[in-house]
C-alpha cells in the first residue's frame, strides 16, 4: 500500500490565501480538500444594523478585485427591497462601470497571473524579460479598465460614486469622451489578445460542467437577468435561495455552493459564455470565430481564452456606451420612504460569475439581515470535483509535476478567494 | 546592478480584501520599473517564485485576526529591516474590526452554521498592536502615488514625503466646492488625512474617512455640524465606525456617539 500526498500550502497567483490537500491511497484518489483558510471577516454579520445605503461601500470591502460586482449587486438587491427601478443613462452607467471592471480583472488573471503558466515562468515580471511586448499589452488594457473605473467612479479599488439609485455625480459628456481614445485601442490590444492565448497549449480535457449564470433577452448579461443553467435552471434571481443551497465544510472558511438535488455547478467567464455567447458583440464573436473557439466550451485550461472574448466583448460595449452618452437630467433615483420591513434579492455578473446578494431592511432604513453568495464559494466544489478528476488520470505523475498541475488546475477557475470567505496552499498525500 | 545587489521585497497578506497589495499591480506604467529596482522575493498574489528572508523591505497587508497570523507577523518582523503597513486593515484593523465591538461568536454564527469550524480571534487589530512598525500608509484602499512615494523613498534611504493635513486642505488645493457650505452635505474631511485627492467631494459626495484621522483631528468640533446637518447619533457612530474604526481618534468619536444614542 503505497500513501501519497500533495500539499501546497499557499497557493501563488491567486487572490487571498488558500492551500490544497490530496491523499492518494494506492491509485485512488481518496481526498481532495480546497482549504480556504483566508479567515474569515464576517461581513454578513456586521451589516446588520447599518443604514441600507452604507451596504454598497461597506460590501465592496469584501473584495479589492471586483469591487464594483458587490456594489452593483447591493444596489439591484436594495432597489428591489425600494421598489425603484434605474433605467435609461444610469443603467448604462453601470454597464460602463462593470465593462471597466471585467477589462481590468480580465486583463490581470489573463496576463499577470495565467499566461505564466502556460508559457512556463513563475510571474509576469520573468515573463516581461521574454515577452516584454505581451506584459506590456496586458498591462495597457487592465490600464484601460482602471480609466474607465477612474473617470466613472473616482478610484480604481473602492471606488466612491456608486450609490442605491444610481451615481452622486454623472460625469460630464466631455469627461467620458475622453476615455474613448484609450477603450478603442483596448479593443485593438483585447483582439490581440485572444489571438495570443489562442497560440498557447492546452492540455486536450473536458469536463461535464452544470454552468450557471444570468440571461438577458437581449444583452450579454452584466447587471440583468435571469439565472439559467446549461440543465434547465430558469428562475429570477430572488429564488436563487430555493435552487441552491450553501453548506458548510470543516476544511474550509468559505461556504460551498450546491444546486440542490444536483450537486457542484460551475459560475463565470465559461458558463456566461456557454449560456449567452449569442449575445456576444459583433467583433467579440468574430474573433471568437477567427481562434476557432467552440460554443460550449468545456475544457477549464481555455477559460483563458473565454476571458479574453469577454474582454473584447467588454471594450466593444464600452465604446458604444461612450459613444451615446448624454448626462441624465438626475445622477440618481430618490428612493421612497419605507414604511414597512421589506426583503430584496438580486444577481449581478461579477467578472468571476454569479454574486447574490439579498437583504432585509427594517422600515428605520436599516438592514436586518444580509446574504451574500460569491462566485469563488460557489465553484469551490467544482474546482474540487475537476482536481479529483486531474489527479485521477494524472497518477503516473511524479509529485512536483503533479503538485503543478493541480495549481495550474484552480487557477483556471481565477478563484477569488478573498471573496470566497471569504487562500490556497495544495497538500497531496499518497497512500 | 546585478540581481543580487538589489533590494529584497516582500508582499504580505492578513485579514484584508488583497486591494492594497493589487495597488501595486495596478501601477502599470512602473510595475516594470519598480520590479527593475527591487528583487521581488516573496509576493505570492503575483508570483510562484517564492524565495526565503530576509527582506529589506516588507509591506503588510491586512490584520491580525486569528491565532496563525500572530506567529506569521512575528516572523515577517524578525526576517525584515523595514516593514511597512499598507492600509486600513494593516493599520487600523479595517472593517473587520467592527467585530470587536460586537460578540464574535454571534457573529460566527450569523455566516456559519458550525461556527467551531472557525478559527479566529474574538477582535482585528492593527499590525503595530504586535510588532514594531516602520512607517504607517493609510486608506482604504492605499493610494498608488503615497505607494510609490513610499517604495521611492525607501530605495532612496530617506523619510516618505506624505502629508498628514486634512481632506480639506487637498479639497481647496484641488479647486472644489466645499459640500458642506454648498450643498449642506455631512462630510469627515475636515478630521480625515488626506491621501485619496479629495474624490468624494469631488463627485459631490461626503467624505467618509477612509484614510483614518489626520494629525490633529478635532472631531468634538465636527459632531455638533454632523448633526446639524441631520446626522443622529447612531449614524455618528457608524460613520466613524466604518474602515477606521481603531484609529483612536475615530474610535473616541463612535464611542461617544455610541453614549449619547443609548443614554
Amino acid at each position: 500500500m503505497t500513501e501519497r500526498t500533495i500539499a501546497v500550502n499557499y497557493l501563488a497567483r491567486v487572490e487571498g490565501e488558500g492551500a490544497l490537500r490530496v491523499r492518494i491511497r494506492d491509485r485512488t484518489v481518496e481526498e481532495v480538500e480546497l482549504r480556504i483558510f483566508e479567515p474569515p471577516r464576517f461581513f454578513e454579520a456586521f451589516l446588520r444594523g447599518r443604514h441600507y445605503t452604507e451596504a454598497p461601500d461597506v460590501t465592496a470591502r469584501i473584495c479589492g478585485i471586483c469591487p464594483v460586482a458587490y456594489q452593483m449587486s447591493a444596489c439591484h438587491a436594495l432597489e428591489r427591497a425600494l421598489g425603484i427601478e434605474v433605467g435609461g443613462t444610469l443603467r448604462e452607467l453601470r454597464r460602463l462601470l462593470y465593462c471597466g471592471e471585467w477589462i481590468e480583472s480580465h486583463a490581470l488573471h489573463i496576463y499577470l497571473l495565467h499566461a505564466p503558466d502556460f508559457l512556463g515562468y513563475p510571474d509576469a515580471i520573468q515573463l516581461a524579460r521574454d515577452h516584454p511586448e505581451a506584459v506590456q499589452r496586458g498591462l495597457a488594457l487592465k490600464k484601460a479598465g482602471n480609466a474607465i473605473m477612474r473617470m466613472l467612479g473616482g478610484r480604481e479599488i473602492h471606488p466612491i460614486n456608486v450609490r442605491v439609485g444610481g451615481f452622486y455625480r454623472c460625469p460630464s459628456r466631455d469627461e467620458v469622451a475622453d476615455l474613448r481614445g484609450e477603450v478603442v485601442r483596448a479593443l485593438a490590444l483585447a483582439e490581440e489578445t485572444v489571438r495570443f492565448v489562442a497560440g498557447f497549449e492546452f492540455p486536450k480535457v473536458e469536463e461535464d460542467y452544470e454552468f450557471v449564470a444570468l440571461r438577458h433577452p437581449e444583452e450579454y448579461p452584466l447587471n440583468e437577468g435571469r439565472i439559467e443553467s446549461s440543465t434547465g435552471v430558469d428562475i429570477d434571481p430572488a429564488d436563487f435561495d430555493g435552487t441552491f443551497e450553501e453548506v458548510q465544510m470543516p476544511h474550509s472558511h468559505a461556504l460551498h455552493s450546491v444546486h440542490k438535488g444536483a450537486g457542484s455547478y460551475l459560475v463565470g467567464p465559461m458558463a456566461r459564455y456557454a449560456l449567452n455567447h449569442d449575445r456576444l458583440s459583433p467583433r467579440a464573436l468574430r474573433v471568437a470565430q477567427e481562434v476557432g473557439l467552440e460554443p460550449v466550451v468545456r475544457n477549464p485550461f481555455r477559460s483563458v481564452l473565454v476571458r479574453a472574448v469577454e474582454v473584447v466583448y467588454a471594450c466593444e460595449e464600452a465604446v458604444r456606451i461612450i459613444d451615446r452618452y448624454r448626462p441624465p437630467e438626475r445622477p440618481w433615483v430618490e428612493a421612497p420612504p419605507i414604511d414597512h420591513p421589506t426583503h430584496g434579492a438580486a444577481a449581478t455578473e461579477a467578472p468571476r460569475g454569479l454574486l447574490y446578494h439579498a437583504y432585509d431592511v427594517d422600515p428605520s432604513g436599516l438592514l436586518r439581515t444580509a446574504h451574500i453568495v460569491a462566485p469563488t464559494a460557489q465553484n469551490q466544489k467544482r474546482i474540487e470535483d475537476d482536481l479529483r478528476h486531474l489527479v485521477t488520470r494524472s497518477l503516473d505523475l511524479d509529485t512536483p509535476a503533479l503538485t503543478f498541475a493541480c495549481e495550474r488546475a484552480i487557477r483556471n477557475h481565477d478563484p477569488c478567494i478573498s471573496c470566497a470567505t471569504h487562500f490556497l496552499s495544495v497538500e497531496l498525500v499518497r497512500e | 546592478m546585478g540581481a543580487s545587489a538589489r533590494p529584497r521585497l516582500g508582499v504580505f497578506k492578513f485579514a484584508s480584501c488583497d486591494g492594497c497589495q493589487l495597488t501595486l499591480l495596478d501601477c502599470e506604467d512602473d510595475l516594470l520599473a519598480v520590479a527593475e529596482r527591487v528583487e521581488i522575493a516573496d509576493f505570492r498574489e503575483a508570483s510562484s517564485a517564492v524565495l526565503e528572508g530576509p527582506f529589506d523591505l516588507a509591506l503588510v497587508e491586512g490584520s491580525i485576526t486569528t491565532p496563525a497570523e500572530l506567529a506569521r507577523i512575528a516572523e515577517i518582523r524578525a526576517q525584515s529591516k523595514t516593514l511597512v503597513t499598507i492600509g486600513a486593515c494593516a493599520t487600523a484593523g479595517g472593517i473587520q474590526a467592527l467585530r470587536n465591538f460586537g460578540d464574535v461568536r454571534e457573529f460566527a454564527r450569523v455566516v456559519y452554521a458550525r461556527p467551531e469550524f472557525i478559527q479566529t480571534l474574538a477582535t482585528s487589530t492593527p499590525i503595530r498592536d504586535h510588532v514594531p512598525v516602520d512607517f504607517e500608509l493609510r486608506g482604504c484602499p492605499i493610494d498608488k502615488g503615497q505607494l510609490l512615494e513610499v517604495i521611492s523613498a525607501f530605495l532612496g534611504g530617506r523619510a516618505p514625503n506624505v502629508p498628514t493635513e486634512s481632506v480639506c486642505i487637498e479639497c481647496k488645493r484641488r479647486g472644489h466646492v466645499c459640500v458642506v457650505v454648498a450643498h449642506g452635505t455631512p462630510c469627515l474631511g475636515p478630521v480625515t488625512q488626506s491621501g485619496c485627492g479629495a474624490i468624494c467631494p469631488g463627485f459631490h459626495r461626503g467624505c467618509y474617512g477612509c484614510f483614518g484621522p489626520q494629525d490633529t483631528p478635532n472631531t468634538g468640533a465636527l459632531v455638533p455640524k454632523l448633526s446639524e446637518l441631520g446626522m443622529d447619533p447612531s449614524a455618528v457612530m457608524r460613520v466613524f465606525r466604518t474602515f477606521n474604526a481603531l484609529a483612536p481618534a475615530f474610535r473616541a468619536a463612535g464611542d461617544a456617539a455610541e453614549k449619547e444614542s443609548s443614554p
